[in-house]
């Protein structure tokens, strides 16, 4: 039986910038897998634990967030925060037995980089890997 | 503040594997402070008890629910509002409340979410440290306001021990000789003299050797 991923990607509005051009359509043209869906948030400081543990519930197999270089968020230390709240959820889905690579953390600079599509792929590819999220009844 | 933190989530399913219905119960008292059982934690826990009980192929109902403080009976009794819609309480209080809950409501069943660890206080944003170890004879007025019993690994009352070195405990050398500090400090006061009296041994009775504790003040008793 194929296995079509549901994942979902919180980005900051500077990171995902170019989600917005054309609607989005030059980023499908860019090759962005259709699977992921993203919730574009002013910053990735702003999401919470329980934000993330929420998409899972509502039936993401896998979850990421893609923020600002830790050295250079726009709000300073907005994409740190996020990465420790990833982590925090990571080591959470580990406690209840389930592969912590379902979540993950991109830094990524602002604008239009093969880097947004290139890990939107790659989280795609491993999550398409590790298969269906253990929480499905 | 008492300083607690939330127990593995494998503890935590195991408890609640046969209940239906659960009431999640934050306290915002010292655990709100420590970010450890307050309205937040309550939220990211339910949310981890489901996916728990999701991965087992079950689903579990969860209300999520706070008091002001589960240490004292008249907040307690807010619990009743709940009353009928839950087979457990997952408490996110220390161990005070949980036993809170167990002395008030015979017929209900309560489980802790948390390990109540310390009391500390807050070091820098995410990091808490213990500072006190509620022994019941309190010696801060001989030692610089710096507890010996909850900081020096082996409690001593005369330190520091040959074990102190460059400042640094022997037992874990992340962690500051608290005798040295006691030293520099009494010594930065003018008070370095106070390190020449021998404390004699010490009573600790009054730190719960005796059995549980009790206070009771008769002016404030009805």
């Amino acid at each position: 039986m194929s296995f079509e991923p549901k994942i979902t990607l919180f980005s900051c509005h500077y990171a995902s910038q170019q989600s917005c051009a054309e609607h989005g359509k030059e980023l499908e043209e860019l090759g962005f897998p259709s699977t992921i869906t993203m919730v574009r948030v002013p910053c990735t400081g702003k999401v919470q634990v329980t934000a993330l543990l929420k998409a899972f519930e509502d039936g993401a197999d896998g979850v990421y967030v893609v923020g600002c270089p830790a050295e250079g968020c726009h709000n300073v230390k907005g994409s740190v925060r996020a990465a420790k709240r990833v982590a925090a959820v990571k080591k959470a889905l580990e406690e209840l037995g389930v592969e912590g690579g379902r979540m993950e953390m991109y830094h990524l600079p602002r604008g239009l980089h093969p880097e947004f599509v290139a890990t939107g792929v790659a989280m795609e590819k491993k999550i398409r890997a590790l298969g269906p999220t253990p929480f499905q009844i | 503040m008492i300083v607690a933190e939330r127990k593995p989530m494998a503890e935590i399913i195991e408890m609640v594997k046969d209940c239906s219905r659960i009431l999640v119960l934050a306290c915002r008292g010292c655990v709100t402070v420590c970010s450890a059982g307050g309205e937040r934690e309550a939220a990211a826990l339910a949310s981890l008890i489901r996916l728990g009980m999701k991965k087992q192929g079950k689903t579990i109902g969860i209300i999520e629910g706070s008091l002001v403080r589960q240490c004292d009976k008249e907040y307690i009794d807010a619990i009743d509002q709940w009353k009928g819609q839950y087979d457990a309480i997952i408490s996110m209080a220390c161990g005070v409340g949980v036993n809170f809950i167990a002395n008030l409501r015979k017929d209900t069943l309560v489980f802790p979410a948390l390990n109540t660890t310390f009391f500390g206080g807050s070091a820098e944003q995410g990091v808490w440290m213990e500072q006190c170890a509620g022994c019941g004879d309190c010696v801060l007025h001989l030692t610089g306001g710096l507890c010996p019993v909850a900081r020096c690994a082996k409690s001593l009352m005369n330190g520091p021990c040959g074990g102190s070195v460059d400042g640094r405990c022997e037992i874990n050398r992340d962690t500051e000789c608290i005798w040295q500090s006691i030293h520099d400090r009494l010594s930065g006061l003018g008070r370095g003299a106070q390190m020449e009296t021998i404390a004699p041994i010490r009573d600790w009775s009054s730190s719960g050797h005796g059995g549980p504790r009790k206070t009771v003040r008769d002016e404030l008793t009805i």
